[in-house]
């Protein structure tokens, strides 16, 4: 599939991520302040937020290495990489062969251990501190997005997610129970590896309680705005993967301009309920004690497992 | 002046003329270990301990300590030589007392004999060592270069053990203050604070002012709590010149000591739900806490009620349509307030943090001296509203909030009874106000005198000791924080915690920086 119309796709679909990600997190922002009595802030506020990191002048620590200095570039292509994979907008797409789901996962892993070592780099305290508690939440979300991804891949016959889509979106309509089990390991699991509630809270100034924002600290301006904003890439990232699994309906073909239409008006409502159900959570729920995330996260992937294993029982 | 003769103690003391019951005695440097030891025995709390510069005065210095016993508080004075002057320590007797002694050196050169924690507290980079700023013959306003500040924090040493440094900048607009954690992996092994990055002389500010001026200045040495503050030094000021306050005015002060305690309370419930990320009920306690101090701006002039309490009486009247309102909108925030108790009380999640978080069990609170809301959460059951009564306290009977596990849940839980308690108490005292002058003429003052003055804030027991001077000027006058006492439960009740959880066991205090830091 690489003719004009697919490329075409590839290019939009890639840009349209990019800069609708933001939107995202201004959508959940604002239902949130809303769900707490607030009066909102703008939608637009991350876009803002990224014009005013990107036109300040950067802080360094004079002992960083060049890790330090490449990782937001790192993060940012990472993001955009995998966001480019998913089916977001089209299936069919160009660059999706270029990784199955086992790969995707890697990417995400390869962002990690980039964030986790320029954390600790400048050897700050809290840089180490934020690290290691990502690498404790990282080693347990990782096999269970694996497990949820396989659960979708049993069902297709394939670890390619382009197909996983296909399958599950032009197929008549059938209901999958190791679906349900899926779905609600994938959002804990997007919960955790989003830095969200209840496992970290993206709007804390507590050090001492950070996870991904310890991570960050040192770095201001430009490597500041691309971070923030592979974030927002991130979570719109793991959202699509959620839709695609989930709720794949309405997703047009590489080249079919007629659906494109559809697709977008599809894509824009799940993702706004996508937004305001993670506004709900994130308002219902407390934070949970550092030490009880593992057990959050062996939950996901125990209903990862069980979502597999209903599989095989009911093809048995 | 009449003898009194305290029955616990075999001491000869001197009635402290005042609202408060409040004894005065002299001992000497020999006795001193004694009747601490003795006090200790019949479980009376040390309240506060400072020097004094008495060279003007034709002595040395002097060294004193305020002890709560069962029938008021006891002011001992212990007279030191003008070279050298030095006590033998008291550290282990009292436990809180080792910072007070550290400062009181810092501040004044009184040697605290025998001690083991010899290094410095309030001083950092602002003055050197072996000049002590608190003397009378330091002239105010002479600075220094900066010295240096290294400060020998106590090591733990171990496989994995390692140090995390926090502060004295914070990410949020909160006070300085540094923490150096011990932890291994999560868990805290040790906790040592290092303060008082917040010096600002106010003690030596005092001997420059008269009785009436400083009562500003009393006002401003916490700003949280300031009715506390204002209303202490009031109480001394007019103990010292005999000043009686019109009962109207007495009635109004204690409203506003509500009030503060309840602005307080709400403040804090907001922040510890933000602790947890529940932010809902963040928003929920600080827009009520808004409601409150926008109608305390309305009608007093202040959102926080500073320089309201004034020595003589209060500084605005309370008429019958404003204090309407004012319970008017208590009772909204009640109705809110319980709606929110029962989300806090119901939500799982929050519970979980908050339960067995923190804890200060009652023994240990007993032993260290643990004071005021965070005190009677681990089953210490003193308030001074309800020890020693003043007016209007006397007739309005104050319930006391307590709780026995000393965790962050109890301390949320006496926090909430003592709001809606606060609550109950403004409604009856704005009934019983009664009619009349809210203030009374400050009468002159000789020198020498000596007043007290001894307020439950919302913190704790807020204390003031001031003595006079000629021409109704202040000779020395000491205010005394609760934080002072509470600070190192802090470094305690975060032991074998983990480290996320310390900014949620922090704020179930929330201590003073500022107030323990003149």
């Amino acid at each position: 599939m690489t003719d004009a119309p697919g490329i075409a796709f590839q290019i939009l679909q890639s840009v349209f991520v990019v800069f609708a990600a933001p939107l995202l997190l201004g959508w959940a922002n604002q239902c949130r302040a809303w769900l707490q009595n607030r009066s909102a802030p703008s939608i637009l506020l991350p876009y803002y937020t990224l014009a005013k990191l990107f036109h300040k002048d950067a802080v360094i620590a004079s002992n960083a290495s060049p890790l330090f200095r490449i990782t937001p570039y790192v993060l940012f292509g990472c993001m955009w990489l995998a966001a480019g994979i998913v089916p977001v907008l089209a299936t069919d797409l160009p660059f999706a062969p270029a990784a199955d789901i086992i790969a995707l996962v890697g990417v995400f892993a390869l962002a990690r251990v980039f964030s986790a070592l320029a954390a600790m780099d400048i050897g700050t305290s809290f840089g180490g501190l934020g690290a290691r508690r990502e690498m404790l939440i990282g080693f347990l979300a990782e096999p269970a997005m694996l497990m949820i991804l396989f659960t979708a891949a049993f069902i297709s016959g394939s670890t390619q997610l382009n197909t996983i889509v296909e399958t599950l979106a032009r197929r008549e309509f059938a209901i999958y129970p190791s679906l349900a089990f899926a779905a609600v390991a994938f959002l804990m699991v997007l919960l955790a590896e989003n830095a969200r509630i209840p496992i970290d809270n993206p709007t804390t100034h507590l050090e001492l309680t950070m996870v991904h924002e310890a991570m960050i600290l040192e770095y201001s301006a430009r490597h500041l705005a691309l971070i923030e904003w592979a974030v927002a890439i991130k979570l719109f990232a793991y959202t699509t993967i959620g839709i695609a699994l989930f709720v794949p309906w309405g997703i047009a073909a590489a080249g079919d301009w007629g659906a494109l239409p559809l697709a977008f008006a599809a894509l824009a409502a799940k993702l706004a309920l996508a937004g305001a159900g993670l506004a709900f959570l994130e308002t219902l729920l407390a934070k949970l004690r550092l030490f009880l995330a593992p057990e959050f996260l062996s939950t996901a992937f125990l209903l990862g497992v069980l979502g597999m294993l209903t599989h095989f029982l009911m093809q048995g | 002046m009449e003898e009194h003769r305290v029955t616990e103690l075999a001491l000869h003391t001197q009635p402290v003329a005042g609202a408060m019951p409040a004894f005065r005695a002299t001992v000497g440097a020999a006795e001193l270990r004694g009747l601490c030891e003795q006090t200790r025995a019949q479980k009376a709390r040390l309240v506060a301990l400072w020097g004094s510069d008495e060279t003007t005065r034709g002595g040395g210095y002097a060294l004193h300590l305020a002890l709560a016993l069962g029938s008021g508080l006891l002011w001992l004075t212990l007279p030191l030589a003008r070279e050298h002057p030095r006590y033998p320590s008291i550290a282990d007797i009292y436990p809180c007392a080792n910072r007070m002694q550290r400062a009181t050196y810092d501040l004044l050169g009184i040697h605290a004999q025998d001690s083991p924690d010899q290094r410095k507290w309030v001083r950092h980079r602002a003055w050197p060592g072996g000049v002590f700023p608190l003397r009378k013959a330091f002239p105010i306003g002479t600075s220094f270069p900066p010295s240096d500040d290294r400060y020998p924090f106590v090591k733990v040493e171990g496989e994995g053990v390692h140090e995390i440094p926090v502060g004295p900048v914070h990410a949020g607009t909160i006070e300085p203050g540094h923490f150096r954690f011990s932890i291994v992996g999560e868990k805290i092994l040790r906790l040592e604070e290092r303060l008082c990055y917040t010096h600002k002389g106010i003690e030596k500010l005092f001997e420059n002012m008269t009785l009436a001026e400083g009562a500003r200045l009393a006002g401003r040495v916490s700003g949280d709590s300031t009715v506390a503050y204002a209303w202490a030094y009031a109480m001394a000021v007019e103990g010292a010149t005999g000043t009686e306050p019109p009962s109207r005015a007495l009635g109004l002060r204690a409203i506003l000591l509500e009030l503060e305690r309840i602005a307080n309370h709400l403040g804090d419930l907001g922040y510890l739900g933000n602790d947890v990320a529940l932010s809902f009920g963040f928003f929920q306690f600080w827009r009520l806490k808004e409601d409150l101090l926008r109608l305390q701006g309305e009608l007093f002039g202040h959102r926080y009620l500073m320089d309201q309490v004034v020595p003589g009486g209060v500084a605005r009247d309370l008429p019958r349509d404003q204090a309407e309102r004012l319970l008017a909108r208590l009772e909204q925030i009640q109705s809110e307030v319980v709606a929110l108790k029962a989300i806090y009380d119901d939500h799982a999640g929050a519970q979980d943090r908050f339960v067995m978080t923190g804890q200060v069990l009652p023994e240990l609170a007993e032993k260290m001296g643990l004071v005021g809301f965070a005190g009677r959460a681990s089953g210490i059951k003193h308030d001074l509203r309800v020890d020693y009564p003043v007016l209007p306290y006397q007739q309005a009977g104050v319930r006391m909030a307590t709780h026995t596990r000393g965790d962050v849940a109890a301390r949320v839980s006496v926090r909430f009874d003592e709001m809606f308690e606060s609550m109950r108490l403004v409604r009856t005292l704005a009934s019983q106000l009664a009619p009349g002058a809210i203030r009374a003429p400050l009468a002159d003052c000789i020198p020498g005198k000596c007043g007290v003055g001894w307020v439950e804030g919302w913190r704790g027991e807020v204390l003031i000791a001031l003595e006079s001077a000629d021409a109704n000027r202040i000779h020395r006058a000491h205010a005394h924080d609760p934080s002072w006492q509470n600070w190192p439960l802090l470094e305690r009740a975060v032991l074998g915690n983990i480290v996320p959880d310390f900014p949620l066991i922090n704020k179930s205090f929330n201590l003073s920086y500022s107030g323990q830091d003149l």
